[in-house]
């Protein structure tokens, strides 16, 4: 049994060790906003927070966090009571399919909160999420849109 | 045309639920007489729904997907301007994947615009036994239409017929004449009395009326929702993780799938051994289809991981020798043994290079592209009791019912779509494509329970349907006086949009012929579909011919447009926006390129550098569009934006190759994409010309490569005559040298 905190619950396991956390989010525990992409760590669609750092769930093994915090989009912010990040999302209309968008909130809260003020190259860095729509314009502009909302 | 009855309203009422359903749909007319109406003079064929409730709000059926291209808002919009609606009391719901909401506007647009076949349903072998009246019968999301013509042609008439109604339903109340009412905002008002009512109240008294046909449109200075910037309907769940798509989706007692495909395309499974496979903790069945081999098991993860205990044989349908380089060599061959049909023929056509003074050859080719949507291919299924039900996100609800229940055995009637938000479409989830959907069915048939079928990376990028790989060898002449006077194109596959390879400048001597070549690899409309390659051709050629005559770029474009207006005026708003010819930082250069793609004409200004690699740094592209008129504002930028990215990616990156039948690159990082640290600041301009609306989705994308080509020349001196750029090495050595002469 392998046991995990997702967004605040405990959540027990009987899964294989070796199955990637992305899996068991989704097939397991039947949360969907966490989604695949590639399966390699290459896209960054399916980042979730571990005990506050943004992890690609599908190569990270559930055996691996087993006692850890993971934290997915539905903990963000509900449609009622939006983070600032979501709403600054909802302001600059960043999604368009919507598909990658899930990742990229969950990179760039995590990036708010290790850098609360974070500059262009900042992004650059942290946010290495594929969109296939080309929403990146509008990401960055909501990340320094929700930064300032934070200050 | 026929009118609908007071019965076929309270049905229609009735079937979804309560409510008041407004419109007037082809509820299963004799399509002869429907397609009699099309092209007949009067009014459009409304398959587009609308419904008010009791509270005064108004729900708006669209029959169109939702990619991210913002139709589930921009069409309401629309609806709601001619209606009168009270935007905030606006709903939009997509309308079931059934022929009583099929596209007649769609039939109708292509019909009207220039008729041929729409660039969507390429693929689809059988089009052109396509005949009119099935044409109604369309529900595709794709040739970037849904404004242009769904919009336009459904949207526009069915709102302001709704209001028509409306007001004739408050008049007979009030005992008031008709022309004393106004609507506004969601209420009808007798402004002399004072009376007024809101759309709810009115709703079933107003349904007692016939719709008109021609309702009168209102004048576009009176608009107040179009042409404005709405927020999208589906963006707030797209931010809460909550929006669902199709791989999102659980039915109760649902099984996974993956699949081994086969490797090599137009191969076949020769010998399955799947007795370690079927020992696997979770794996319920495994099942073989022609094109792979599938597991079936309790959980995603497992079903993939039992993949690798197949032993599986292929065989390589006799495609195992064919590669990349054979497939340019087999164009080449073609291109030199067959001068080919016949495109555009103009003035004394090829023959006229003889007499000119200056002649000016280039080949070019561009490569396979997949189209790489984020959400990759999957479909679920149910079948039971003989009826079928498929949840998947889809650019065509209907032909994805008919591709169903062709593999189900079972009659059209018996299969129910349930279309689900698409992560990406780009053409790859259009009619003609339907590789994953045939394989689902078939699975979820065998294994008699409900299964999700969901394939990897791998699979998507190497069993997609594919942007043609395309070569095409260009010529031009020159007269004494330096004026071109010859454009000459011999290129390989004719391919839809018809006129994509066609050129807007005035060039008295054309002659444009095109030679079939049969490969393996299938063929999808990709984003802009034809316009990706012909722009890159034509509008990197036509820079060449700029500098042979020792003119500018952007002047000598000009100078060839004087014919064309509204190509001239992108043309001038995009190079004034970008500063063209205006001073850069030192190592930095423009490129400029213009095309018409779906009646939008899209100029678009590049800026490039090199980085410290020798790779190209793309730092603006400055972009200007003339769609006719925007409908909503903030959309349209996004569209804009989001083509230029996407062909941006493939001129950058953009390369499917094949060795041995199969194709090679697997996952992103052997098909790589722009990111968000290497996006260009984009900057978007619209001109409102009034002209027939135009598409937005696709005609972003095609300048994109050519500008950034032709910018590299200006930077480099090296002129590039295939695609990607990753493939070129570039150096400003040579450009310098020359700048020192």
């Amino acid at each position: 049994m392998i046991s995990l905190q997702v967004n605040g619950e405990w959540r027990e396991l009987d899964v294989e060790p070796e199955m990637p956390l992305l899996w068991a989010l989704r097939d397991e525990l039947g949360l969907t906003g966490t989604k695949f992409g590639c399966g390699i760590a290459a896209c960054g669609a399916c980042t979730v927070q571990v005990d506050g750092v943004a992890q690609r769930s599908c190569v990270l093994l559930v055996g691996a966090v087993d006692g850890a915090s993971v934290r997915t989009v539905e903990n963000l912010g509900t449609a009622d009571n939006l983070s600032p990040l979501q709403a600054a999302w909802i302001k600059h209309q960043v999604p368009q399919c919507g598909y990658c968008q899930s990742g990229m909130l969950m990179a760039a809260d995590a990036l708010l909160s290790e850098n609360p003020n974070p500059s262009d190259a900042d992004i650059d860095a942290a946010m290495t999420n594929i969109c296939r729509c080309g929403t990146y314009q509008r990401v960055r502009a909501a990340i320094h849109d929700a930064a300032k909302a934070k200050a | 045309m026929k009118r609908p009855s007071r019965r076929q309203f309270l049905i229609g009422g009735s079937a979804v639920g309560g409510g008041l359903l407004l419109g007037y749909g082809l509820l299963s007319p004799e399509r002869r007489e429907v397609a009699g109406s099309i092209i007949g003079g009067e009014g459009a064929q409304l398959t587009t729904w609308v419904r008010i409730h009791p509270d005064n709000t108004v729900t708006f059926y669209v029959p169109h997907g939702e990619m991210g291209q913002g139709v589930h808002t921009a069409l309401p919009m629309m609806a709601a301007e001619e209606m009168e609606a009270d935007w905030d009391l606006v709903r939009m719901e997509q309308a079931p994947a059934t022929p009583t909401f099929a596209n007649g506007p769609l039939g109708k647009g292509y019909l009207t615009n220039g008729g041929g076949v729409p660039s969507a349903l390429n693929g689809a072998a059988n089009f052109a036994t396509y005949k009119l009246a099935e044409l109604m019968n369309l529900q595709i999301t794709g040739g970037s239409t849904a404004v242009r013509f769904t919009g336009q042609f459904g949207m526009r008439v069915t709102g302001a017929a709704a209001k028509e109604m409306l007001i004739k339903a408050a008049a007979e109340k009030w005992g008031v004449a008709e022309e004393e009412c106004t609507a506004r905002l969601s209420h009808v008002l007798h402004e002399a009395s004072g009376r007024k009512a809101t759309f709810g109240e009115l709703a079933e008294l107003a349904a007692e009326f016939s719709p008109s046909a021609n309702p009168v449109l209102k004048n576009k200075k009176d608009y107040t929702i179009v042409g404005t910037a709405k927020q999208r309907f589906d963006i707030p769940a797209k931010v809460t993780g909550e929006s669902m798509y199709g791989i999102d989706v659980k039915v109760p007692g649902m099984l996974y799938a993956a699949i081994k495909q086969v490797p090599v395309i137009g191969g076949s499974v020769a010998r399955v051994n799947d007795t370690e496979a079927l020992a696997a903790r979770g794996v319920r069945a495994v099942v073989t289809l022609e094109d792979g081999v599938a597991v079936v098991a309790d959980n995603t993860w497992r079903a993939k991981q039992a993949l690798d205990l197949l032993e599986v044989e292929f065989t390589d349908g006799g495609n195992g020798h064919v590669s990349s380089d054979s497939i340019f060599a087999q164009f080449d061959k073609a291109l030199a043994e067959n001068d080919g049909e016949e495109d555009v023929e103009k003035g004394e056509g090829a023959e006229a290079l003889g007499s000119a003074k200056t002649v000016v050859e280039a080949d070019y080719r561009v490569p396979f592209l997949a189209h790489a949507t984020m959400e990759p291919m999957n479909c679920t299924v149910r079948i039971e009791n003989g009826k079928c039900d498929v949840w998947i996100g889809t650019q065509d609800g209907l032909g994805t019912r008919a591709v169903a229940a062709q593999a189900a055995g079972l009659s059209d009637d018996d299969v129910t779509i349930h279309p689900l938000m698409m992560g990406g479409g780009f053409g790859r989830r259009s009619p003609g494509s339907p590789n994953h959907i045939i394989q689902a069915v078939k699975i979820a048939k065998e294994v008699g329970a409900p299964v999700k079928l969901t394939w990897s990376r791998e699979d998507d990028m190497q069993h997609d349907y594919y942007r043609p790989a395309v070569s095409a060898r260009m010529s031009a002449g020159f007269d004494e006086e330096g004026n071109l006077t010859t454009w000459v194109n011999r290129y390989i596959r004719k391919d839809e949009p018809a006129e994509a390879s066609h050129i807007p400048y005035a060039v008295a001597n054309q002659s444009i012929r095109y030679v079939e070549s049969e490969v393996h690899i299938p063929y999808g409309p990709w984003r802009s579909v034809a316009h990706t390659q012909h722009t890159f051709f034509n509008e990197s050629f036509a820079d060449e011919l700029a500098h042979a005559a020792g003119k500018d770029p952007y002047q000598f474009r000009r100078d060839l447009l004087k014919d064309q207006p509204r190509h001239l005026a992108v043309l001038d708003l995009a190079a004034k926006k970008a500063n063209w010819g205006g001073p850069l930082p030192e190592g930095h250069a423009r490129g400029i390129a213009v095309q018409e793609s779906f009646q939008t004409i899209v100029a678009e200004v590049v800026e490039v550098s090199l980085d410290e690699n020798g790779r190209p740094r793309v730092h603006n592209v400055t972009a200007a569009v003339d769609c006719g008129e925007v409908i909503n504002t903030d959309t349209a930028r996004a569209q804009v934006e989001s083509g230029i990215i996407y062909g941006l990616t493939a001129a950058l990156y953009g390369e499917i190759t094949v060795e041995n039948g199969a194709v090679v690159e697997e996952n992103f990082p052997d098909y790589e994409m722009v990111r968000l640290a290497n996006t260009p600041k984009m900057d978007v301009h619209f001109i409102e010309s009034g002209a027939k609306l135009g598409g937005l989705g696709e005609p972003g994308t095609p300048p994109v490569a050519p500008a950034l080509a032709n910018a590299l020349f200006s930077l480099t001196g090296q002129r590039i005559r295939s695609l990607p750029l990753k493939n070129h090495e570039f150096s400003r050595s040579n450009r310098l040298a020359q700048a020192a002469d």
